[in-house]
């Protein structure tokens, strides 16, 4: 089942990177295009992805427990098959046509790594919230609203929260609020990661300033890929822990 | 026909004393140019060898031809102005300036023009310089091929390439400036053109017009600036066919436009600018046959502005088309090709059938808050730009172009 759908999902991506570059003749036009796709898809693909493996796989992993085998390697193992697969067809995917297309003699080469380590850490981000979610819900359905619930908060309702703060409080100094705002979602990390190196920094007037002299230097850069990681490590931890004291 | 064969006496008749030649060189009698100015009568034609001369305050007091001999060298040892020209019918062609003093009570010119009529100033090249070509109270000139690079860093310190002040019909072609404060800055000057000019890497604008009416650029090329250009309490001032580029930086746009009456801007392309037009209480504008493309913003309109029509040109791929702070608009929009016109066209007549709204919401709510600019390209940016373009509540619902085209535009 796994490979099967990760099979779909890398024809789907390898479909995407083809049409993109055929329609748009440009490398780093293509690349912009692409950022949208994957701040938006790839952590609603990684969300349903994980819920559905879990759920799917419940009786199998439930005649695994009955082997003596560590728990932790059970579940990490699963985590880590669909969560490395599912990175594995966005990278093959989108890499493969590119590379065709002449990527390695373009500029663009380093925006374009640039979107394939965030949507491979989008990936794992988000697989891992869907395992905690569908491991705290024994009822499929309720599982499958919450992590669908949970990846429209992230990637539009926040955003829309977001919003509301900053226009409320305009009258105050908000550009360390907003700078706090984005490093606080994956989502809105990863945008702005890939907006700044797109050189849009300059449309973002004094705001972009700040943010330019965060993340344009290598300690901006650390901070937000060690946000990312956080972002990673906290719910694969969250895994083993659960399901070390899990009623299965 | 009488001002013709007036023409032609006076040149029949001054012709033997063209004739005359002054030569300057090191090792001649004559060996500086302000020896030659001396020596020479009116019409006379000097020419100045190769080689370098050391030489500042040169004043050109009478009608003369100053032609250097492959580009010698005036060295000014940063003492001051270099050549001073009070006269009418001075020519000046083919001399390589350098080390133009600085100072920060006067403004020291390469050469400098001051009262006069009928000068051609061409050739030339000003390297080190604080001012390049100064032209003050005078009419009539022509400014030709001259190539001016700079050393300029910081606005407070360094001089326009090419100034003109209360003066009227001046012609300045093909020169190219670079590194300087404003390319080419005019001031109270009217009736000139500024035509095929190359305006690069300067501190703050590329051209810049204060108080000056009635002029005419085109063909010229604004890149990499301060800011492109600059139209600031003129009137009548024609823009045609110029191009606007990578004028990218936080405070940067291609052109700006401050209190301006009734001004042509026709056939520019617009490539790689933060703001494309910048445009501040303007009256009576005719946008016609412009390309704007990948800027930050195409247009950003403050202010009061009316009666701006904007017809038949092309907005492709600019983060936000058109920027507006207000609730009114008297502005027009009709017949401009927009990329991210999102409409169907049934009845096949390459028009649109559902008009297209320019403002988005996004734009209006950056305008009010700018820190929520780090929102770009979010979902919910889309989500919310897509139902105010259903139903417009904050942006003007009069704002729109009625007959959007279908496919870009070609003239």
């Amino acid at each position: 089942m796994r490979s099967r759908w990760s099979y779909v999902y890398f024809a789907f991506y390898l479909l995407l990177g083809i049409v993109l570059l055929f329609l748009n003749n440009d490398l780093s036009k293509a690349v912009i295009t692409l950022m949208n796709v994957i701040i938006v898809l790839v952590p609603l693909i990684g969300t349903i992805f994980g819920v559905m493996y879990y759920y799917n796989s419940k009786e199998f992993t439930e005649l695994l427990l009955a082997q003596p085998l560590k728990r932790s390697s059970i579940f990490l193992g699963q985590y880590l098959g669909v969560a490395l697969s599912l990175s594995m067809s966005l990278i093959l995917g989108l890499g493969i046509p590119f590379v065709f297309y002449g990527l390695f003699e373009s500029s663009a080469i380093w925006d374009f790594s640039l979107l394939l380590i965030t949507g491979t850490i989008l990936t794992l981000i988000f697989t891992a919230l869907a395992f905690n979610i569908a491991l705290s819900n024994e009822n499929k359905i309720k599982g499958f609203g919450y992590a669908i619930l949970l990846w429209l908060f992230l990637a539009v309702i926040y955003d829309g929260l977001f919003l509301m703060t900053l226009i409320l409080f305009e009258d105050y100094p908000l550009d360390k609020v907003s700078l706090i705002g984005t490093m606080l979602n994956p989502i809105d990390l990863s945008r702005t990661l890939i907006l700044l190196k797109l050189d849009i920094s300059a449309l973002l007037g004094y705001t972009g300033a700040v943010f330019k002299q965060f993340f344009g230097t290598s300690f901006g850069l650390l901070v937000s890929f060690v946000m990312l990681t956080i972002w990673v490590v906290m719910p694969v931890l969250r895994i083993v822990f659960k399901s070390k004291k899990k009623d299965f | 026909m009488k001002h013709l064969l007036t023409l032609l006496v006076v040149v029949l008749i001054t012709k033997p004393s063209i004739a005359q030649m002054v030569t300057v060189c090191k090792t001649c009698p004559i060996s500086t140019l302000t020896d030659g100015i001396a020596q020479a009568k009116d019409f006379d034609t000097i020419v100045v060898k190769k080689g370098t001369y050391k030489e500042h305050n040169v004043i050109v007091d009478k009608p003369l031809t100053i032609i250097g001999e492959k580009y010698p060298v005036i060295d000014g040892e940063l003492k001051g102005e270099i050549i001073t020209i009070i006269s009418d019918h001075v020519t000046v062609d083919g001399l390589f300036m350098i080390n133009v003093g600085n100072s920060y009570t006067e403004d020291f010119a390469a050469i400098r023009v001051k009262n006069s009529k009928n000068f051609l100033i061409q050739n030339l090249v000003l390297e080190k310089l604080f001012f390049g070509i100064y032209i003050e109270k005078s009419r009539d000139g022509k400014v030709y091929h001259n190539k001016i690079i700079g050393e300029a860093v910081e606005e407070y310190n360094s001089g326009n390439g090419i100034q003109l002040w209360y003066s009227k019909n001046i012609e300045i072609e093909h020169n190219f400036v670079q590194h300087v404060r404003d390319g080419i800055y005019l001031e109270f000057s009217n009736a000139c053109v500024i035509k095929n000019n190359v305006s690069a890497l300067n501190v703050r604008y590329g051209l810049h017009f204060m108080f000056s009416n009635d002029d005419v650029y085109q063909d010229n090329t604004f890149e990499n600036n301060g800011a492109g250009v600059a139209v600031m309490f003129s009137k009548r001032i024609k823009m045609f066919n110029n191009i606007f580029k990578e004028n990218w930086g936080t405070a940067s746009y291609g052109l700006l436009l401050k209190e301006i009456n009734d001004a042509e801007i026709e056939g520019n392309i617009f490539e790689d600018n933060t703001i494309g037009i910048n445009v501040e209480g303007t009256n009576r504008i005719n946008y016609k046959h412009n390309i704007f493309k990948n800027n930050g913003w195409a247009i950003k309109v403050k202010g009061a502005c009316y009666t701006n029509i904007f017809t038949e040109n092309n907005f492709l791929y600019n983060s936000f088309d058109i920027a507006y702070n207000s609730k009114v608009n008297d502005n027009e929009f009709n017949k401009n090709y927009w990329s991210s016109y999102t409409g169907y066209d049934l009845d096949k007549n390459g028009i649109g059938d559902v008009p297209y709204r320019p403002v988005k919401l996004f734009s209006y709510i950056v305008n009010r808050t700018p820190e929520t600019i780090i929102l770009l390209r979010s979902m919910f940016i889309d989500i919310i730009d897509f139902s105010e373009k259903v139903s417009p509540v904050f942006t003007p619902d009069d704002l729109l172009d009625n007959n959007p085209q279908i496919k870009k535009l070609t003239w």
